[in-house]
């Protein structure tokens, strides 16, 4: 025991060193992230292999290809369903956050529906969305019950059927970083802002709403970015019609065999997502006022 | 002062938090221009006064009413009451700069953008930051003193008649608050501006204040300028919230002239006529202890009420000397002996010694609740 304890305490202070301390997520990220990535980016400018893989050489045609306007239609796409789902994300997460960050002691309980979901599979939860909104499904036959429409809508295999899977996927990604600042607000501002002579609209405005921009731009962007490389939502809620960028990867990895050209139109979309939010987050740093 | 209205009127206010009283049928009038403070220990019902007057709580149904300027407020919202207030933690708007954070009042009530500049730059200098230095920082960028400049210049911009304090010093180091007081106390006489202010630091208190309402238990145990509340306790809570004070029981004998003869420790004592005295009844004193001499047995001059005790411990605190002395009923008395330097002139009282405590019978005070 005694020969023990300067042991223990030397182990202590090895293991309470920064680099020891990052080491194993560091590592995770070079083996699982980093490596992978600059393979993906070695195929992508390498000659197609017949079966699949690539062969030895160097081409640029994988991404020449990608500039075509059928791909291009599907990059709009995919931009346009995320940007609505991030959209709708915020319209509909911003109360319930502001909800929950003002419900005192039920908040613990609302974060925790919040976060059910999350409990059972992502993908179980998208084909229970196929039974609600198919022909036959549960939203069709209640409208149809109430007499609000005499046949069936369709709704499945439709963008709207592709962003409502979008945006129950994600909801909780937008609530939770909004809910996080507006929890930290002190309440004595809004109190403040009262005695200033702004009412119930100008508080929010001029006061929670700025203060909460922070967790606004990090849900938007947690939201925004997964929606862009999303494919399960399209692919079981959209069909062949509504096709994304990730189903289009998806392809090209599987069923098409064209490991080049799947690498080169992810990376086309990295480079593109990296670019936005980096000359987003200066921007908001060069505003007077920005930099939260 | 009754041809003014008063500048605020509590009248038989109360609020209730979940059965709770935290002011209870509160009756007080605060004069025009005067600096009045509510003192008082954590969770008397200060606080929750203050913002009753603000406008940030509403008192009970029937709960009494707040006039300001005598006029009705009760009704009215914060904005609409003619008052601004310094919050405890400053509460500047973190999202803004210095200029924009004094400048959010102004744009609330509309004005217009080149007139609004000059009232910012007056507010600043009105509370000693430069504008062209501070005026573009954020206020992450300021020390606490400087936020505290913020948040007064904030409140003054808008030229209320009425300004609240929420203990504002409260988290300002020891020299800049000493610094603080004697300024808000200068602007409050400067602008005319009618200051209520809220703390616990009866120092503080007794620094700045015109007058003083102590607060115990949701009510106002005393009301009075500092030292009417300093020299004239009237409750054993107020003398020994309000520095430091002894308490000495004992047992009224009998008039004599225009005072009373006390029974205590043995000793016969006088105090001065009091209406709640009456003989054979309990009596409390408080007297302060640097109204408190020490004397040899014996050597007690006349005229001076004396109680034999023993030297417990002596505590050197510079200024004064306290000598703590044992009564006979293992109580402590505590003398405050002036240091007129201990190494000129060394001071005579050694631990254990036999000695008596004396005061002027006018220098005690009788309390209410005996």
């Amino acid at each position: 025991m005694a020969g023990g304890r300067p042991l223990l305490r030397r182990l202590a202070r090895w293991a309470d060193r920064p680099a020891t301390l990052l080491a194993p997520a560091g590592g995770w990220l070079v083996v699982f992230f980093l490596v992978p990535l600059l393979i993906m980016a070695a195929y992508s400018v390498m000659p197609r292999g017949t079966y699949g893989g690539v062969e030895t050489g160097f081409t640029l045609e994988h991404y020449r290809r990608f500039f075509d306007p059928l791909y291009l239609d599907i990059l709009r796409r995919t931009v346009v369903l995320s940007a609505v789902c991030t959209a709708l994300c915020l319209v509909l997460g911003y109360p319930v956050a502001y909800l929950i960050a003002r419900s005192g002691r039920w908040k613990n309980l609302l974060l925790v529906l919040v976060i059910v979901p999350f409990w059972t599979s992502f993908l179980v939860r998208t084909f229970a969305m196929i039974f609600l909104l198919r022909d036959t499904g549960l939203v069709n036959a209640v409208l149809l019950r109430l007499g609000l429409i005499s046949e069936p809508l369709i709704l499945l295999y439709t963008p709207f059927a592709v962003v409502t899977g979008l945006v129950y996927t994600f909801l909780p990604f937008m609530i939770l970083p909004i809910y996080a600042s507006l929890e930290r607000m002190d309440g004595s501002l809004l109190e403040a802002g009262a005695l200033l002579g702004a009412g119930p609209v100008a508080r929010f405005r001029r006061i929670t709403l700025p203060l909460s921009m922070p967790g606004v731009v990090a849900g938007c962007l947690l939201v925004f970015i997964p929606a862009l490389g999303s494919f399960i939502p399209s692919d079981l809620l959209g069909g062949a019609k509504q096709m994304l960028i990730g189903n289009l990867v998806q392809n090209q990895f599987t069923a098409a065999r064209n490991w080049p050209f799947g690498s080169a139109a992810s990376l086309v979309v990295m480079a593109a997502v990296l670019v936005g939010v980096v000359a987003y987050l200066r921007s908001r740093d060069r505003a007077p006022g920005g930099g939260v | 002062m009754t041809a003014l209205a008063a500048a605020v009127e509590f009248d038989r206010v109360s609020k209730t938090f979940d059965g709770h009283r935290a002011v209870d049928a509160l009756s007080l009038v605060i004069h025009p221009g005067e600096f009045f403070s509510l003192l008082g220990p954590s969770g008397c019902g200060k606080t929750t006064t203050l913002r009753l007057l603000a406008g940030l709580e509403q008192p009970d149904p029937d709960g009494g009413r707040i006039l300001i300027d005598g006029q009705v407020v009760t009704e009215r919202r914060p904005y609409e009451r003619n008052l601004s207030m310094v919050f405890q933690n400053y509460a500047l708007f973190p999202h803004l700069s210095v200029e924009r954070n004094v400048a959010f009042g102004l744009e609330q009530r509309s004005m217009p953008r080149e007139a609004m500049g000059p009232r910012i730059r007056q507010a600043l200098d009105l509370v000693r930051l430069d504008p062209d230095t501070f005026g573009r920082r954020m206020p992450s960028q300021l020390s606490g003193g400087q936020r505290q400049r913020v948040a007064l210049a904030r409140a003054l911009v808008l030229e209320p008649a009425l300004l609240l304090f929420d203990e504002p010093l409260g988290a300002i180091d020891l020299k800049l608050r000493k610094e603080m007081q004697l300024e808000l106390k200068a602007l409050n006489r400067r602008l005319g501006i009618t200051f209520v202010y809220v703390t616990h630091d009866q120092e503080e208190a007794l620094t700045m204040s015109d007058r003083i309402a102590v607060m115990d238990h949701a009510r106002i145990a005393q009301l009075g300028t500092p030292a009417e509340i300093y020299e004239n306790p009237r409750t054993a809570f107020v003398a020994g919230f309000i520095g430091e004070s002894n308490l000495l029981e004992g047992t009224v004998e009998r008039r004599d002239g225009d005072g009373w003869l006390v029974r205590m420790d043995g000793e016969t004592i006088r105090v001065p006529h009091h209406p709640a005295l009456a003989a054979g009844g309990a009596v409390r004193l408080a007297v302060r202890p640097e109204w408190l001499d020490l004397f040899r047995p014996g050597e007690v001059p006349p005229g001076e009420n004396a109680l034999p005790g023993t030297v417990r411990d002596i505590v050197y605190l510079g200024e004064t000397i306290h000598v703590l002395v044992d009564r006979p009923n293992g109580r402590l008395i505590r003398v405050a002996l002036r240091n007129e330097g201990q190494l000129i002139k060394p001071l005579a009282w050694r631990r254990g010694e036999a000695a008596r405590v004396g005061w002027l019978p006018e220098d005690a005070q009788v309390l209410e609740d005996a």
